[in-house]
């Protein structure tokens, strides 16, 4: 459970043990370019903060990887090689890419404890699910996950009546009980105490090392909490990388965020 | 220690664990041991008598709760409000019917001994091949959930796989039982045109006519809605149903957890409408007729505001639904046949409005009958210490 | 002679009478009173083939009442006096018979019915009474009979008919009726002319006539010619006619399909405003338009009792009218139920079909459940033949055109007006919209208001062309989802092409497959296509689509 700082390499540097990797990707919608020859890539185990204004194209990218919007051009792969763009959202999950939307989306009518037990690893075809009893491990599983985002307490309240921040959390608890290897993080942090912003941070400290996170944040107070690599993206294109130091004293991206 | 894990689905938890499933089942029960003696043994001097009449009315109410079991399958926990379930049940409606007809045999008015009194009118030669083998009652039996299975099916494989939901399903489903209605009101489809099926002399060598038959038929009803609302009941309580619901609320939630949500709605849209078909089945022996008419979009929607005026997502909600609402349908068209339609539009805007949760959810007398009392899971108590296993990683 | 004139069934034959009266046209062929009396006596004679000949007689003599006897001849209103066997024309007024000389034309008083006996008339002798007028009108003023005459002689060729259509054909000054009457000179010269050069000139006249009388004419020397040179020169112009049949009746098909297409998309202009911009889902949009059609009858009551002068102006009176219904009783719609039911797009579908239901009930206690007549003005009736058989009815034109117009005034209203703005406004951001001061409540009311008037104002449309009955709206409502969805849902221009689209591959697909297969099969069409268009021809992309 030891925070892993991410390795660092050179931005463009390309090799087959990336977790996640973006070469040249582009979508647009109706003539407007959300993304515009993006590429970047994450590696096993690293923790990576995006940043960027409205419209940067940090939640398309997310689409993209997660199989919800097509490319129009361009590579994304998983895992050394896996290619993303020819598969759906579903068979993505599967492989081990979780996602927490911006705003927070848990099952509001089912139970915290149901939430998660939806979300555990395997299980996902319809006569398996029909069938399915839950056995002692996955209870164990499940329970050390509600205590890993402090929810063992609301186990038993439907999903519904938590509070935004429970929300969030349950929602990253359920990215834990899918087991995956890369967790896209929308803006974990919005509508947080700062006390709870600090503790969102940490939790995302500690699930980094065994799993990469990706995480897009409008908050700069949390993004250097994480204290991790960060990406800025500028209409649809990586306009720096580095670390927080580094890209807050880059000129082009302070002309980005306060020129305009 | 750790506490108990429950076992969900021991026996027969998943029925018992239901208040409202098991008055169901209980008034289910009754009706199955009642009926029979009120009708066939109490004379018909005597006030308790039922007579055969009220047998075949009951028997047509407890087919349409089916139909609306069916509906509130899909539509109270996968959300997909179907416009077409009219359809599946006239589908199998028909496959009785078609089976009913070759069971008249020679005692038609032409006395043709294979085709149909209708086919000899419009000069047929022989029985068109999707006639064939509905001569065998196992086979008809089949068709009846088959048939609107396989159209479901199909249906559900294109829109789903393409994301068609909500409304733009709702529309698309009443598009096609209107192309259905259409197409069997066509003379040249070989299912009787207009007039439909009907004049049946027997089912299985009883005679239809018969009080004995009556009341079998509407055993056999009571025994299906019965058998139909435990694997109902069955579904939504397994995990299945927890997905079901978990896409009714948040779908793409779902699809991001890595479900095939096409998946689970095919199935899911499939069983409802094998349901509906059988649904129809039981319906036509009672009521001795299946024509194009059951097709029409109206009687689709009227399905779904018996779920809604029951209580949706509660299955038993349903079948009550059904059941008052065509009780008022038949005293309402007798007393007052002009104020009928007032009286549904007026359910329809009411119910919507002002009881979403229908009757079941909203009727003082059954306070825990809400959905959360299906099936929960462990019981955490707020406070109490959790027992951390030995896991490795976070 | 005014008696007769009130009769609608005689007005063509004193047509005919006016104009010998006061032209003389006919004086080459007059002949002296005498002899046509005995001609009329002859329609009386005892075997049907006399009778013929008499009739062919009665139309040779050029008599200035041949026509008016002959047409009432045809209707059966020919009596003879069983006294004296004179022929009247007659007239049954309750238990007797007006009589009017059929040779004179004077008044005769009147009979009771046992003393006449009426001059019987079998098929055969209509056909030739038919073909005997259609040679007689062929010399009208009027231009209309002149041109109807001038087809049913096309249709009976005969050789009879030659020296009044030359006279005919010169004196005519409308030049497409003297088209047409060369056309049927050709006609009569391919049927009964004496020799080969006469009938390949006719034919070569004929091939420039694409019209399925000049097939069948045609076809007909075709076959009954069989291998030699008139037979080829038939051929290779019924080759021609049937390319340039088939062009016309490919542009009658697209007609009839913008003319389908105009309906449905008046239908569902105003339903892609409620469910396209709003995201209602409005089942009681067929019912708004069955209350335009109804307000249309209502208008048309007033005017009929009050000013029955005015009549042609109440269709423009009830546009407004209709609008003002629907567009009020959409708003109260929208306050009394949709308010309550927003980001409930399930439950908006089933309350509003409940109202469907309690709309119809009521329209069905007030007026009736049986179909209303309601009228057409002069200038939406009638139709012109443009060629090939093709005819362009004049009230659906109209309609087409009208529904562009209300599409244009729409689209201006959206792009033009405060009022377009605030709803784009609400429509995408209807909490920014509100905090900028509008009035979210009243922009949803209005804008529901506009797409329930315009329903309306459909319904004045579609009174037009359909049975007003309660059962209007329901006939429209699947098809005109149909439109939205398959149009793409937010876009006025998906429904223009949506609408067109549809209403021409219907009409396409109806000669093939009839009218109900027609429909079923675009439904699947529309079923299989939003496979590959969930969203529509003209969807809107990306992530603001979403939510």
């Amino acid at each position: 459970m030891a925070m892993v700082q991410a390795t660092m390499r050179p931005v463009g540097e390309v090799d087959n043990d990336s977790i996640l990797y973006l070469d040249g990707v582009s979508v647009s919608f109706d003539g407007f370019k959300a993304l515009n020859n993006l590429s970047f890539v994450v590696d096993p185990g690293e923790l990576r903060a995006i940043i960027g204004p409205n419209g940067a194209g940090k939640t398309t990218m997310m689409d993209v990887v997660t199989g919800k919007t097509r490319p129009d051009e361009g590579r994304v792969e998983f895992n050394g090689g896996i290619d993303l763009t020819k598969l759906d959202e579903a068979r993505i999950a599967n492989l081990g890419i979780g996602r927490k939307f911006q705003k927070p989306t848990v099952f509001e009518f089912h139970t915290v404890f149901r939430n998660l037990e939806l979300a555990l690893k395997g299980h996902r075809g319809v006569l398996d699910s029909l069938l399915f009893r839950r056995g002692d491990d996955q209870q164990a599983r499940i329970e050390e996950v509600l205590e890993t985002i402090a929810l063992t307490g609301a186990a038993d309240m439907e999903a519904g009546s938590l509070s935004h921040g429970q929300k969030q959390w349950l929602e990253i608890g359920m990215l834990l009980m899918q087991d995956p290897e890369l967790l896209l993080v929308d803006e974990p942090a919005a509508g947080m105490t700062d006390a709870e912003t600090e503790q969102t941070a940490a939790l995302l400290k500690r699930i980094a090392g065994r799993r990469s996170v990706v995480v897009v944040e409008h908050d700069m107070e949390f993004v250097k909490a994480l204290g991790c690599r960060v990406t800025v993206l500028h209409e649809g294109s990586v306009l720096a990388e580095g670390s927080l130091e580094r890209v807050q004293a880059d000129e082009q991206v302070v002309e980005v965020y306060l020129g305009r | 220690m750790n506490t108990a894990v429950p076992q969900r689905r021991s026996g027969f938890s998943f029925l018992l664990t239901d208040r409202g499933g098991r008055i169901l089942l209980s008034v289910l029960l009754v009706l199955i041991i009642a009926v029979p003696i009120l009708n066939l043994w109490v004379p018909e001097s005597s006030p308790f008598h039922v007579p055969t009449f009220v047998v075949s009315l009951l028997g047509k109410y407890l087919a349409f709760a089916l139909l609306a079991l069916s509906v509130d399958l899909i539509w109270g926990f996968a959300g997909i409000l179907s416009l077409g379930h009219g359809a599946f049940f006239a589908l199998g409606g028909y496959a009785m019917g078609m089976h009913l007809m070759r069971e008249i045999g020679g005692r038609g008015v032409y006395g043709n001994p294979i085709l149909p009194d209708f086919m000899v009118f419009l000069n047929w030669k022989e029985l068109p091949w999707y006639w064939l083998g509905f001569d065998m009652f196992w086979f008809a039996m089949l068709m009846v959930a088959v048939a609107p299975g396989a159209l479901a099916f199909l249906f559900g494989w294109l829109a789903f796989r393409s994301r068609v939901t909500g409304v733009y399903l709702s529309i698309i489903t009443q598009a096609l039982t209107f192309a259905l209605m259409l197409a069997f009101f066509r003379n040249d489809m070989g299912f009787g045109g207009n007039n439909g099926l009907t004049d049946f002399k027997d089912v299985l060598g009883f005679n239809l006519q018969s009080d004995a038959t009556r009341v079998g038929l509407f055993i056999a009803t009571a025994l299906l809605l019965a058998l139909s609302y435990a694997l109902c009941r069955l579904i939504v309580t397994s995990r299945l149903g927890s997905v079901l619901v978990a896409i009714r609320d948040a779908e793409s939630r779902t699809r991001f957890l890595g479900y095939r949500v096409e998946h689970y709605q095919l199935f899911v849209f499939t069983v409802s409408a094998a349901l509906a078909g059988i649904a129809g089945a039981l319906y036509v022996p009672q009521v001795g007729i299946i024509n194009p008419s059951e097709f029409t979009p109206a009687n689709s929607i009227e399905i779904v505001i018996w779920v809604a005026i029951g209580g949706r997502g509660t299955l038993y909600g349903a079948v009550l639904g059904a059941v008052i609402v065509n009780f008022a349908k038949t005293y309402l068209t007798g007393a007052f046949p002009d104020i009928w339609l007032y009286f549904l539009g007026a359910m329809f805007i009411l119910v919507t409005i002002f009881l979403p949760k229908g009757l079941v959810g909203t009727l003082p007398a059954f306070p825990s009958l809400s959905r959360k009392s299906a099936a929960k899971p462990r019981p955490v108590s707020p406070g109490a210490p959790p027992v951390r296993q030995a896991a490795p990683g976070e | 002679m005014a008696r007769i004139a009130t009769l609608p069934g005689r007005l063509a034959a004193l047509g005919v009478l006016l104009t010998v009266v006061l032209g003389g046209a006919l004086s080459a062929h007059a002949e002296d009173a005498r002899d046509f009396d005995a001609l009329v006596a002859g329609l009386n004679a005892k075997s049907f083939k006399s009778k013929i000949k008499a009739v062919d007689a009665v139309a040779a003599s050029g008599h200035e009442r041949a026509a008016d006897v002959l047409a009432v001849f045809l209707g059966g209103k020919l009596f003879a006096r069983r006294s004296d066997g004179r022929i009247f024309m007659t007239e049954r007024s309750g238990g007797v018979y007006l009589l009017t000389d059929a040779v004179t034309g004077a008044d005769a008083g009147q009979a009771p019915g046992k003393k006449l006996r009426k001059v019987r008339v079998n098929n055969r002798v209509r056909v030739a009474i038919r073909t005997a007028l259609g040679g007689l009108t062929l010399l009208s003023p009027d231009p209309a009979k002149r041109s109807a005459a001038a087809d049913a002689v096309f249709k009976s060729p005969n050789a009879g008919f030659l020296p009044t259509l030359e006279a005919a054909i010169a004196r005519e000054t409308v030049e497409k009726i003297k088209i047409k009457l060369i056309m049927t000179r050709a006609a009569v010269q391919l049927k009964t002319g004496k020799t080969d050069g006469i009938k390949l000139t006719a034919i070569g006249t004929l091939s420039d006539l694409a019209t399925p009388a000049s097939r069948a004419l045609l076809a007909g020397v075709v076959q009954a010619e069989g291998g030699n040179a008139i037979s080829e020169a038939a051929a290779g112009a019924l080759a021609g006619i049937e390319r340039k049949l088939a062009f016309w009746n490919a542009v009658g098909n697209i007609f009839q399909g913008l003319s389908l297409g105009s309906v449905l998309l008046l239908a569902a202009v105003g339903l892609a405003i409620t469910f396209g911009v709003m995201g209602v889902i409005n089942m009681a949009h067929g019912e708004l338009v069955m209350l335009g059609a109804y307000t249309t009858f209502v208008i048309q009551e007033i005017f009929r009792t009050h000013f029955p002068d005015l009549f042609d102006w109440s269709i423009i009176v009830a546009l407004p009218c209709a609008f003002a219904v629907s567009g009020a009783f959409g708003i109260a719609i929208e306050r009394g139920i949709i308010r309550h039911l927003y980001g409930r797009p399930l439950e908006t579908l089933l309350a509003t079909w409940g109202l469907s239901l309690v709309l119809q009930q009521l329209v069905r206690s007030v007026f009736g459940p049986t179909n209303r007549e309601v009228g057409s003005p002069s200038w939406m009736s009638g139709s012109m033949e443009i060629a090939g058989g093709f005819v362009l009815t004049f009230n659906r034109a109209w309609i087409i055109l009208f529904s562009l117009l209300v599409l244009a005034a729409l689209i201006v209203v959206f792009k033009k007006t405060a009022f377009g703005l605030q709803m784009r406004a609400v429509t995408q951001n209807r909490a920014m919209a509100g905090s900028m001061g509008i009035r979210t409540g009243w922009v949803d009311a209005m804008t529901f208001g506009l797409g329930a008037g315009i329903a309306g104002v459909a319904g004045v449309a579609l009174s037009q062309i359909d049975n007003v009955s309660p059962n209007l709206g329901q006939a429209y409502i699947i098809d005109s989802f149909m439109v939205v969805v398959f149009g793409g849902v937010g876009n006025l221009w998906g429904t223009l092409v949506g609408a067109f689209t549809l209403g021409i591959v219907n009409k396409f697909l109806e000669p093939f497959a009839g009218a109900v297969l027609a429909k079923i099969l675009v439904l699947v069409v529309i079923i299989l296509f939003i496979q590959k268009r969930p969203r529509g021809l003209f969807a809107l992309k990306g992530r603001a689509v979403e939510n």
